[in-house]
């Protein structure tokens, strides 16, 4: 047990003190999140501007509950005159100009952005319509986004898992080439310690770090800028990310034995792991690709992994939709730690 | 320079030789340790190598080798590179398995490993096998608890090699010599008694080499059994009781290192400075001689050098004086010949 003890807190210092591995497990897919978290956020709440010239009672006239429906979608702003109003429609800094005069209301667009025109022209035409007279129709607008994924729901769990992929990988691969390079393998050899408890304490660590990035992550994207909202079984995520970590490790073992160098392992782990997050849609759907792209990306664990992580993370399905991902990345961890274990070399003769 | 003799007799080695075995030979004072005696053969041998063989393809590389260390022996292994010592050294230590022969390490078979006798070797390998950017006291601390070493004997263990003012520096930093000091606690941490040292030395200057004897001859000195592979025939003279001369996988001479040399029966060369006598006339003095001049020194070559010695001194010629005997490497490049090997 002192045994395994050391050897994982010996790991664990390496990985802590090794801002490299650091930046990549954990920095790095970080900053992916805020970003596309922090870009796409404005997309579903931006309204669209429109320039007030003159008096325009149709608008000027609204109150109460009409008056906050149009504030969700227009942002209306004064302007005096029609022809600068026009040219800054033209230009794009505003999606239409309004003029009302008596009884007839002119709406100025710009053929460019049409979906924006036509928010304004189907907007304004509901205001003549309800100050026509009885019947009266009321207008409402609703965010479509409220009801489906938000886009910080879809990137949570997506780039988490590209997060677990790269340091479960990077962590195994590299503890095995470095360790056998500077001959820290063999000397192990000749201590009286069992190989399993080597293996042990690094998928302990590498389970440590897998728990740690997931805790990061979700309190990362729950703090209101960002809004995630976790949906009931979230929790099952705890078991994948464990699941996950082995599958991501005998990956890395696979690569380890492999490669000569630490230089070489690291390069082979991105060459694997980025292309594979890509086809997993860690970044993006897969909904629109071809489908022999879809067919590829039915051969990658983390496909699994990110899809089961937000179908309880985020999409509100229950715990035993993630079981048959466990077993699949449990099973993807035991082939590939037999095959490392086939090809395994403790030195380099 | 650190007290080791304090500070290792708190750390023996857990099986101390009985009274009147190889530990209770008085240590030899510096400069003379090739005149030790080999230790008579009392009790059971430390390492017995029985003909043992391992080929890599074409290759043999070891190729039929028998020998024993006795405890409390020096035991020095000698080769150029690619003799084959590596492989020897990792079949004795049981990392590899011979393909025939055997080796008795302790009075157990070295393969398969076993943990009751890897806790009683102690292993310096030749890369710097640290774990990464770990300080040095919790490199040390965490190769003690693989052993079941407390903390606090850990750190003893640093003390005594002289690197306690370093432990909390990270070993990527220590220099050479602090690096083999470490190394070399790390293998004693746990008190072995037989010890591998692979190359200990090698890449340390000549302060820090000498540094490092001393250590070394403190862990001799404590009945710990010690086997050394080195290429400084210097080191080996220093500090081995018996050498193996080992090339092509064969031990082609094993002994004494002062035996090995004086069964070369090479000339002692004396050397006086050039213009003191003349070459003709040292010739003429001494025919059996060879006598050569380099404009620096005359040197003269003889197997009868108290003869030369009293004639130059006869006549007054011994300026810039200087005697040199065969030394082990003369003994190496004749067995080994003198061809460079990459």
């Amino acid at each position: 047990m002192r045994s395994l003890g050391s050897i994982s807190r010996a790991i664990y210092f390496a990985f802590r003190r090794d801002k490299t591995a650091i930046f990549f497990t954990i920095a790095f897919p970080l900053m992916f999140l805020v970003l596309f978290g922090g870009i796409f956020k404005g997309a579903s709440t931006s309204k669209v501007d429109v320039l007030e010239v003159g008096p325009v009672p149709v608008l000027d006239s609204l109150s109460g509950d009409a008056r906050a429906q149009v504030d969700k979608v227009l942002t209306v702003t004064r302007q005096d005159n029609l022809a600068a109003a026009q040219d800054a429609v033209r230009k794009g800094d505003a999606a239409a100009a309004v003029v009302q005069q008596g009884d007839h209301l002119s709406v100025f667009y710009s053929a460019a952005d049409q979906v924006r025109a036509g928010t304004v022209q189907g907007v304004m035409q509901n205001l003549v319509m309800a100050t026509a007279g009885p019947p009266k129709v009321t207008l409402s607008t609703e965010q479509v986004e409220d009801k489906s994924l938000k886009l910080i729901q879809y990137y949570t769990p997506g780039l988490l898992g590209w997060a677990l992929a790269a340091g479960g990988t990077a962590g195994a691969a590299i503890t095995l080439v470095g360790w056998r390079n500077k001959q820290l393998l063999r000397r192990l050899r000749l201590a009286p310690v069992n190989t399993s408890t080597i293996l042990t304490a690094r998928v302990l660590v590498s389970l440590g770090i897998g728990l740690a990035q997931m805790a990061i992550f979700i309190l990362v994207a729950s703090i209101p800028y960002f809004g995630l909202k976790l949906t009931g079984a979230w929790w099952m995520a705890i078991p994948l990310v464990i699941a996950g970590t082995f599958a991501f490790l005998s990956i890395g073992l696979v690569i380890g034995t492999f490669a000569k160098t630490e230089d070489s392992a690291q390069g082979l782990v991105q060459l694997i792991v980025l292309p594979m997050a890509f086809l997993s849609g860690s970044f993006f759907p897969l909904d629109g690709a071809p489908g022999w792209l879809q067919a590829v990306s039915k051969a990658m664990p983390l496909r699994y992994l990110v899809d089961s992580m937000r179908d309880v993370m985020v999409r509100g399905k229950d715990a035993a939709s993630a079981l048959p991902t466990i077993g699949g990345l449990l099973l993807v961890a035991i082939v590939l730690s037999l095959l490392a274990g086939k090809l395994f070399r403790w030195d380099d003769v | 320079m650190v007290d080791f003799d304090a500070a290792l007799q708190r750390a023996p080695a857990r099986h101390p030789q009985p009274p009147g075995g190889p530990a209770a030979q008085q240590p030899e004072p510096p400069g003379a340790p090739a005149a030790r005696p080999s230790p008579a053969p009392a009790g059971p041998a430390a390492i017995v190598v029985r003909d043992v063989r391992k080929q890599y393809g074409e290759v043999h590389a070891v190729d039929g080798v028998s020998f024993e260390v006795q405890a409390g022996e020096f035991f020095g292994i000698l080769g150029p590179n690619g003799a084959g010592k590596t492989t020897l050294l990792e079949i004795i230590e049981g990392l590899r398995q011979a393909d025939a022969g055997a080796v008795t390490l302790l009075g157990s078979p070295s393969w398969p490993r076993n943990h009751a006798l890897l806790n009683r070797i102690g292993v310096q390998l030749q890369a710097s096998s640290f774990f990464e950017r770990l300080s040095t006291r919790e490199q040390i601390r965490t190769f003690a608890a693989l052993y079941g070493v407390p903390d606090r004997a850990a750190d003893e263990m640093l003390d005594l090699v002289g690197l306690a003012d370093k432990a909390e520096v990270r070993t990527e930093r220590l220099s050479g010599g602090q690096v083999q000091r470490l190394s070399i606690a790390c293998a004693l941490v746990h008190g072995p008694d037989v010890v591998f040292l692979d190359e200990p030395t090698a890449a340390l200057d000549p302060q820090s080499r000498r540094n490092l004897w001393d250590l070394l001859r403190d862990i001799a000195r404590q009945g710990r059994t010690v086997v050394l592979t080195t290429h400084y025939m210097d080191e080996a003279e220093n500090l081995c009781d018996r050498v193996a001369i080992m090339d092509h996988g064969q031990i082609l001479e094993l002994g004494a290192p002062a035996t090995l040399v004086r069964g070369l029966d090479a000339p002692t060369r004396i050397a006086i400075e050039h213009g003191t006598l003349a070459q003709d006339e040292a010739h003429r003095l001494f025919p059996e001689a060879e006598v050569s001049d380099d404009g620096v020194s005359l040197t003269i070559a003889t197997r009868a050098p108290a003869v030369v010695l009293s004639a130059l001194a006869d006549r007054n010629a011994l300026r810039g004086l200087s005697v040199h005997g065969a030394t082990l490497e003369d003994v190496f490049l004749t067995l080994t010949g003198r061809e460079y090997r990459a």
